[in-house]
């Protein structure tokens, strides 16, 4: 309860920040991310609360952009923060950006909790079939790099892959995200804080493929 | 300040017992094996379902949990299957009806259904048609190969004596089709792949 309230007002921070850094446009480290990188953070590796895009895979990069444009990815952070961002992008930014992004380089936010991770591993690598809970790791790979449309998870914020995972939970983001809103409803609260935990603190060093 | 206030709402409860509901345990498979049991492409090809043998189904089910057949995320999936859930699954899934998912270079499909067809007379491989049917519709354990993911058919068949009858001492119906998976080269099972996925 305390973290979440220490989230909404690292919220209410960005976007002071947000509105303060476009006032004085100098700051951002590439001119063609200057916008993303006020909210994203530097070298694009996420910033409370908008997550890592450094290194994501592009075709998801793509999808996801082209659904906040069409207002498929309606979260309450997601019409808040990036529904204006992606409005004016043209189809040829839009590759550019999301070129640019999938090949840098990540750093993971190792902000979950280490004594979860054993059992969010768990989870990922076996599911919990009793329960009708997938094993991760058949979409998102081995080592959570993912592939294609298939999002890379590993390394992700803690805070950010809670929200993500409860969103769908709640009902939100439910256009073009089969199989995920499904699987998200079928885990309980510790089961996304340990598989939170587990990915965040995650790291795979060899490039995505 | 709305952000917070949808992530207290409690999300879905867990399920306390194992899941014995059909129509939850289907949804499950279908998470993965895609929504109309037509298959999918995750980090790994997960095969199609739909319009599958029941027999096939159950007996390869029984192969993952004997460990006779070698994959560690079925064999999660088939320790969760209790009572007759496996058949009551087999007979959802053979009764699907949907379209291949396609995406398989079709430039090699002429020669693969000569394959089929025909088997490979000089290598001894006989005709995949003897066995799966004219129509790649598969009958009691063989299986139905119409449809299938191209890269699915392809991983099987030059990996079939890595994953495929395990027990020595246990004998199954993956001896079949062994001598055939042997004798194909990789680009020999690429083609009778692409042919059989865009089968409907
Ligand atoms: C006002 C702050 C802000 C700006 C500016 C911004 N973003 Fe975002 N972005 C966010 C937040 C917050 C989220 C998380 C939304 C959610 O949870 O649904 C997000 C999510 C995303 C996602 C989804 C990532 C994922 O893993 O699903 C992509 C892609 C993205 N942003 C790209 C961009 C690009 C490209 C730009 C620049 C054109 C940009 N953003 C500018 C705040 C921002
Ligand atoms: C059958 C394939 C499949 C399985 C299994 C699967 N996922 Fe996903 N996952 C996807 C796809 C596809 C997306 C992209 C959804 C979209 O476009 O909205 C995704 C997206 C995600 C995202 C969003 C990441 C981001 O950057 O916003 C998270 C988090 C996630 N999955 C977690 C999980 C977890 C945890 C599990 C296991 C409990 C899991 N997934 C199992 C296919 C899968
Ligand atoms: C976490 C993802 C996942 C879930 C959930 C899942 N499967 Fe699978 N399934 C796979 C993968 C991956 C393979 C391919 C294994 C291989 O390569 O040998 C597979 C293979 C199979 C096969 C063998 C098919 C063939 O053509 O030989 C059957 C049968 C099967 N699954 C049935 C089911 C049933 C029934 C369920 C639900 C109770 C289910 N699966 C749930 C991922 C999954
Ligand atoms: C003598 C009969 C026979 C012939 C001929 C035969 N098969 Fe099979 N095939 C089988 C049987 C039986 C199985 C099931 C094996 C098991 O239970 O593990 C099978 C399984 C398969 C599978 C695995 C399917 C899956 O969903 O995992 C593939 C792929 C396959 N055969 C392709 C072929 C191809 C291609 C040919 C021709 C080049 C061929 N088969 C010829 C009997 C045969």
């Amino acid at each position: 309860m305390r973290s979440r309230l220490a989230e909404a007002l690292l919220i209410a921070a960005a976007s002071t920040i947000l509105f303060a850094g476009l006032a004085s446009p100098a700051g951002a480290e590439d001119p063609a991310i200057g916008n993303c990188t006020w909210c994203h953070g530097g070298g694009a590796q996420g910033y409370l609360p908008a997550p890592r895009l450094a290194g994501q895979q592009r075709a998801y990069l793509r999808a996801q952009l082209e659904r906040f444009r069409m207002h498929g990815r309606d979260a309450p952070a997601s019409i808040q923060f990036m529904w204006a961002a992606a409005e004016n992008l043209s189809d040829g930014r839009m590759r550019a950006l999301t070129d640019y992004l999938a090949a840098l380089d990540t750093k993971p936010a190792m902000d979950g909790n280490p004594a979860l991770e054993g059992r969010g591993r768990d989870i990922y690598q076996n599911g919990v079939a009793d329960e009708n809970i997938v094993a991760c790791v058949a979409c998102h790979g081995p080592h959570a790099t993912g592939v294609g449309a298939i999002p890379r998870l590993d390394g992700l914020s803690h805070s950010y892959l809670v929200r993500r995972l409860t969103d769908w939970q709640n009902g939100y983001n439910r256009a073009g995200a089969t199989p995920m809103p499904h699987i998200a409803g079928n885990l309980s609260p510790d089961q996304i804080d340990a598989l939170s935990s587990y990915l965040s603190n995650t790291r795979y060093a060899g490039a995505a493929r | 300040m709305l952000i917070v206030a949808c992530s207290l709402a409690p999300g879905a409860a867990a399920t306390a017992g194992p899941a014995e509901s059909l129509s939850e345990k289907f949804a499950y498979c279908q998470d993965c094996h895609g929504p109309n049991g037509q298959g999918y492409r995750g980090f790994y090809p997960i095969p199609r379902l739909a319009g599958q043998q029941t027999q096939y189904i159950e007996n390869q089910l029984r192969a993952f949990l004997e460990r006779r057949r070698k994959n560690a995320i079925m064999l999660n999936v088939a320790h969760g299957l209790h009572g007759n859930m496996a058949a009551a699954l087999a007979a959802r899934f053979n009764a699907a009806k949907v379209a291949p998912i396609g995406g398989a270079p079709q430039t090699l499909a002429a020669q693969g259904k000569d394959i089929f067809d025909h088997g490979i007379p000089e290598k001894d491989v006989a005709a995949c048609a003897a066995c799966h049917g004219p129509a790649a519709q598969g009958t009691g354990e063989i299986p139905r190969l119409a449809g299938q993911l191209y890269e699915y058919v392809v991983f099987k068949l030059v990996n079939w004596s890595k994953e495929r009858g395990q027990i020595a001492s246990q004998p199954d119906t993956s001896l079949i089709m062994e001598p055939v998976a042997h004798s194909l080269s990789r680009s020999e099972a690429q083609a009778v792949a692409a042919y059989v996925s865009s089968l409907r």
